[in-house]
């Protein structure tokens, strides 16, 4: 199962089967729930905000391995980051997942996001993979609001 | 003894339909997606290609020559469904764009005719998308209810609910005969039968059936049946509604346009014949050439020798999967149509279909279009490998294989 492992890279499958900042933040600030109503990914996405900062995350849920180890990587990345730092990733991240298949990575920039790359070769698992990142941002912006993917 | 299935030749079978022998990741395409869509055989492309290059007109409209050639193969197409599905007479075969138009057709025409408020209609808990909302909808605007009939443990239907919700109230039943999510095959002669006794119309929803069982309208006592061609090797955008002529004759159109009227003036239209007044706008001419090339192929292949076959497939394979660690089979009735659905623990369905995608091998996960059914069986979504006359048991490995590797990985 050589290509197949290029997406389902031993990060993902670790991320998968030990979720890191996982279950509920009782004391959250901030909240949302994404849904992608093809598959049945569903997850909570719980911040704690201090002014502008992220002070702790947390998600909790389930779906696919994509959509899971997503999910916690995203957790990892977001630690004690600014809402504005916050967004800068999302975008790095959603231009990864949407750059053409041919383009190399800038590995060295993307640092753990770059085991998302194998992402662009499956159309249909882009959105499993952002998932996490769209319910992310619905928190911060529009606290306790809900996203679809569709 | 010779059995049915000793006489079947797959891999003569095989050869009729160019795209098994292609390649996909560069492994050896085994498409065990069959319930969503059937492939074609040469007889069936060509036919679709011979109809444009040689006799492509409009139909029931020309003096020329095409347009009698056209008009004639696509009345012989309906004819060929006829006996296909042994309906008394090619009237009652309206060409429609596959299962869920038939559906819709019957409860726009139909159902808005004679469903009023406080009414029922009664499905079944395996219905596909298609034969829900269509009445969902009609309930709606009609104020009236929709009952579901539970199905056990197995996917089958509990009859003794289906009996008690049958009723003064229940002016129509919607079932499916074979299920495209769990394989159930229903029985609808029993279904029809006590429907007969209450008097009330069936609708059976044949598109998982036909390409696998013997299907004969009237041994089976229902009064519309409805399938797609694509799920029978025949091409997509042509399917088809049967209805039995007293009902039909009653109901009114639902689209209008040409075709299906037999004269307009700005003061009043009359409106034409069965199966015309069902049937306004150009059709897919071509579709119905294609179809009707499928069916004969099926036909000629032998609906029981298909059924023996497939039977063959659907028992190995059961018993190849169960042999995996944590693989639980959804859908265990006791008559079952080449359909095993199927969740490993600890291993979502999408990645599931993505890994084996990667050796090649095609099947399906989500919900199946039926999310009731995900429901009553308490997963977000199945896997599920559907099979066809034209699948082998080392195809079956090629899959088995595939998901041990899945389950290593995961481990
Ligand atoms: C049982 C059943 N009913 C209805 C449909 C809808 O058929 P179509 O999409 O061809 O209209 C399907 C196809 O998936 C099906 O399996």
């Amino acid at each position: 199962m050589s290509e197949a492992s290029e997406l389902y890279q031993q990060v993902i499958l670790d991320h998968n089967k030990n979720p890191r900042n996982y279950g509920d933040l009782p004391s959250h600030t901030h909240s949302s729930e994404g849904y992608n109503p093809l598959c049945g990914d569903h997850y909570h996405v719980y911040l704690i905000m201090d002014g502008d900062t992220i002070k702790d995350i947390h998600f909790a849920g389930t779906g696919c391995a994509i959509s899971k180890a997503s999910a916690s990587v995203m957790t990892t990345l977001l630690k004690g980051k600014t809402r504005a730092q916050a967004e800068d990733l999302f975008k790095q991240f959603h231009d990864l997942v949407t750059s053409p298949v041919e383009q190399t990575p800038d590995e060295d920039a993307l640092g753990k996001l770059a085991v998302f790359a194998g992402v662009r070769e499956y159309p249909s698992r882009v959105k499993c993979a952002s998932l996490a990142w769209h319910t992310m941002k619905a928190a911060v912006d529009k606290n306790g609001q809900a996203v679809s993917t569709e | 003894m010779k059995t049915a299935a000793d006489t079947f030749d797959v891999m003569k079978i095989r050869e009729d339909f160019p795209i098994l022998h292609r390649e996909v990741h560069r492994k050896p395409l085994v498409y065990l997606d069959n319930a969503a869509t059937t492939q074609k055989p040469r007889q069936v492309i060509d036919a679709v290609s011979a109809y444009y290059s040689e006799i492509n007109s409009n139909i029931h409209r020309g003096v020329h020559y095409l347009s009698e050639k056209a008009t004639h193969a696509y009345e012989e197409a309906r004819k060929t469904v006829q006996h296909f599905i042994n309906a008394p007479s090619p009237e009652e075969i309206i060409f429609v764009r596959g299962t869920t138009e038939g559906i819709n057709l019957v409860a726009s025409s139909y159902g808005r005719q004679n469903i009023g408020e406080g009414d029922e209609i009664i499905v079944s808990a395996m219905e596909h998308h298609s034969n829900i909302v269509p009445w969902q909808m009609l309930c709606e605007e009609k104020k009236a209810k929709l009952c579901v009939i539970p199905i056990n443990d197995e996917g089958e239907i509990i009859f003794e609910e289906f009996e008690k919700m049958l009723g003064k109230r229940t002016k129509l039943i919607a079932v499916t005969h074979v299920s495209n999510a769990i394989g159930t095959v229903n029985e609808i002669k029993k279904i029809t039968a006590m429907a007969q006794q209450a008097g009330v119309p069936v609708l059976v929803d044949g598109a998982q059936a036909v390409p696998h069982l013997k299907t004969d309208v009237q041994n089976l006592g229902c009064d519309f049946y409805v399938f797609s061609g694509h799920k029978i090797y025949g091409p997509t955008g042509i399917g088809v509604l049967y209805g039995r002529r007293k009902l039909l004759e009653r109901m009114p159109p639902w689209q209008g346009g040409g075709d299906m009227i037999l004269s307009v003036t700005f003061d009043k239209t009359v409106f034409n014949a069965l199966p015309y007044k069902f049937e306004a706008g150009t059709p897919h001419i071509a579709g119905a050439t294609g179809l009707a090339a499928a069916l004969d192929y099926v036909s000629r292949t032998g609906l029981e020798k298909i059924s023996g076959h497939e039977q063959q497939l659907l028992s190995y394979a059961t018993e190849k999967l169960l042999l995996l660690k944590g693989l639980r089979i959804i859908g265990t009735a006791k008559h079952k149509a080449a359909v095993v659905s199927f969740v490993i623990e600890g291993i979502h369905p999408h990645d599931i279909g993505t890994l084996a995608d990667r050796e090649g091998v095609a099947i399906r996960t989500g919900h199946h279009c039926a999310q009731p059914v995900m429901e009553r069986f308490h997963v977000p979504a199945t896997s599920r490998a559907s099979f066809a006359f034209y699948n082998t048991t080392g195809e079956i490995d090629v899959l088995v294989s595939a998901l041990e590797k899945i389950i290593h990985l995961f481990s």
